[in-house]
């Protein structure tokens, strides 16, 4: 099953809405790309559309966070980092206001739109936010459950929103929670530490190579900060090499935050799968990935490159 | 002139001499700050604080509070000398002001500060934040209001203009942006670093009801947030005509002292003279 992550995001806003009075939505003129007008539909009063201006709807929507509500602000995730960068820095993170910022078209899923439009530095940028959590839900399933999450967690939150269907592989039954990662697939060789539609690919990769004898564990870290530190430990103390991947730069992201935690408390032999030092370009979806290298079988080489590393040693 | 409004001027005035007196205290004893456009903001401050904000200094987060941002967040010494009047702060708390210690940073911190709503420092950012909240009271039902204050030289910051727009747009008559035309800047005055124009012809043309008046004539100060209260037709701005380093001779209309604190000698200086 597939599941664009920006439908599921729209119907989660509206059950939202019915639940908690307090919740308001803020989009910048792209609220038919977002999905945010499934909530505009049925709570006009909540919803405010702020035009092309990203620096200015991240500070309305800290002061929405002063008057007591939860801010939903919604726009193109480059767009809306990249212009609201500074607002975030100060008006949300520093003053700890309680404002959700979701980034819309993540990664490749604006597709043809090409480079302009695909954001590769998002998580990198949010990241180096203090206090600031960062979210990438795995699947369509996932998102319902993050959104509630989010709205019941008190603090500045970034949260990644693709445009384009992506598999499920998560049910409804499964547990979220913030900062706590997801196992989804044991294994003893080596650790896959992905994010978003990354997972379904390394799930992928790990059925490919365990016909090949290789026993690889695959982790959901939807929750790329805080990083679920215990879960990569015991993981990775049982099998000595991790592999990470993510619709994202390779620079600064998922596997940079990996990275800094192991490098210090636990260094193995790492490899970070993820877009180079470069940006996009036009294509399908799955054009771009084969591109920008974020593939199944770009995992797998990861996987076999760092086992050669702990064979040699 | 009313009575009532004579009364509460004579208080504003008290007032605004005492927080003269204590942002040349603050940034003396921190040997830092921007004593400048503290002084040009004093007088509107006091006004704003004691004739007009509701807010409860026994609870600053009061939910029915009226909101203040501080978008020129550098001269905060300003308002937390207003806070000390209205009981928001001690008195002894000046002696923290830029330390390590204590709850008065350079900067607004809304995290620590009882009476700051919001952090400031970059600037440019505090008409959208007073949006968000007058937007919140419309949606709320309640007849809170939002001001905030402008420097001039901060209107070079495109987001003002991105938020002027969402002010007028949504006809958010219960926000009040107050700018502090004071005319100098960090690097010179604003005309030749850059020229803000037909400051008034600006704002009109964005939508807005435009007072213009003397900063520090407390009679124009208080009609201006009178006018601002009864205008229903969307947001007020009141581009208040101010003097950089008001009321300390030396330093009135200096480029020099938009960052810089007296030194001892000055400070005895200064305390005299507004004595």
């Amino acid at each position: 099953m597939m599941i664009a992550p920006r439908e599921a995001y729209g119907k989660a806003l509206v059950e939202l809405g019915k639940e908690n009075k307090d919740i308001v939505v803020l989009d910048a003129d792209v609220a038919k790309a977002s999905m945010t007008v499934l909530f505009k539909e049925v709570f006009p009063d909540r919803f405010f559309d702020l035009g092309i201006a990203e620096s200015d709807i991240i500070g309305t929507g800290s002061g929405f966070a002063v008057a007591g509500k939860i801010p939903f602000v919604n726009a193109y995730a480059n767009f809306l980092l990249g212009n609201g960068w500074e607002q975030i820095r100060i008006s949300v993170c520093y003053a700890h206001k309680n404002v959700k910022i979701i980034g819309h078209n993540i990664g490749a899923s604006s597709g043809k739109d090409g480079p302009t439009h695909l954001p590769l530095e998002d998580i990198a940028l949010t990241r180096a936010f203090p206090g600031m959590t960062v979210i990438e839900p795995v699947d369509g399933i996932e998102i319902i459950k993050a959104v509630k999450a989010l709205a019941q967690h008190v603090g500045p939150a970034y949260m990644r929103v693709g445009r384009l269907p992506i598999p499920v592989v998560t049910k409804e039954e499964d547990e979220f929670i913030i900062g706590k990662a997801n196992i989804l697939r044991q294994g003893s060789d080596v650790t896959i530490i992905a994010c978003g539609v990354m997972v379904s690919k390394a799930l992928a990769a790990a059925e490919a190579l365990s016909r090949e004898g290789i026993s690889a564990e695959v982790i959901n870290m939807h929750t790329i900060k805080p990083l679920d530190k215990e879960a990569i430990l015991k993981s990775v103390k049982k099998t000595g090499a991790v592999v990470t991947a993510e619709e994202h730069s390779v620079i600064g992201g998922l596997g940079g935050a990996v990275a800094e935690f192991l490098s210090c408390a636990n260094p193995v032999p790492m490899q970070i799968v993820g877009s180079q030092d470069r940006f996009g370009v036009c294509g399908s979806y799955e054009e771009i990935h084969q591109v920008l290298g974020l593939t199944a079988e770009k995992i797998e080489e990861a996987v076999k490159e760092v086992l050669s590393r702990n064979s040699w040693r | 002139m009313s009575q009532s409004m004579e009364q509460a001027l004579q208080e504003a005035k008290a007032v605004a001499k005492n927080v003269r007196k204590n942002i040349l205290v603050m940034t003396n004893r921190a040997k830092g700050g921007h004593p400048g456009g503290c002084l040009s903001a004093t007088d509107i401050l006091a006004v704003l604080y004691k004739c007009y904000m509701k807010v409860d200094p026994k609870n600053p987060r009061w939910s029915g509070r009226d909101y203040f941002f501080l978008s020129k967040g550098h001269a905060v010494p300003a308002q937390y000398a207003v806070l000390i009047e209205m009981g928001f702060l001690d008195r002894e708390e000046m002696k923290d002001f830029r330390g390590v210690e204590g709850r008065l940073p350079a900067y607004p911190s809304c995290e620590i500060t009882p009476g700051i709503d919001m952090a400031s420092g970059s600037l440019g950012q505090g008409l959208s934040v007073a949006n968000g909240t007058a937007l919140a009271a419309k949606l709320n039902g309640t007849d809170q209001r939002a001001y905030v204050m402008l420097g001039d030289g901060e209107l070079h910051e495109g987001q003002v203009w991105e938020a002027m727009m969402t002010s007028a747009h949504f006809k958010l008559n219960n926000v009040c942006a107050i700018v502090d035309y004071n005319k100098l800047q960090l690097d010179g005055s604003l005309d030749e670093v850059k020229t803000l124009g037909d400051l008034r012809a600006k704002w009109d043309s964005f939508g807005w009801h435009t007072v213009e008046i003397d900063g520090h004539d407390f009679e124009q100060i208080y009609k201006a947030f009178a006018e601002a209260i009864a205008y229903k037709d969307g947001p007020t701005v009141i581009i208040a005509h101010t003097i950089k380093g008001k009321g300390v001779s030396f330093m009135e209309d200096e480029v020099g002292w938009h960052a810089a604190a007296p030194s001892d000698e000055q400070l005895e200086i200064a305390l005299k003279e507004l004595s």
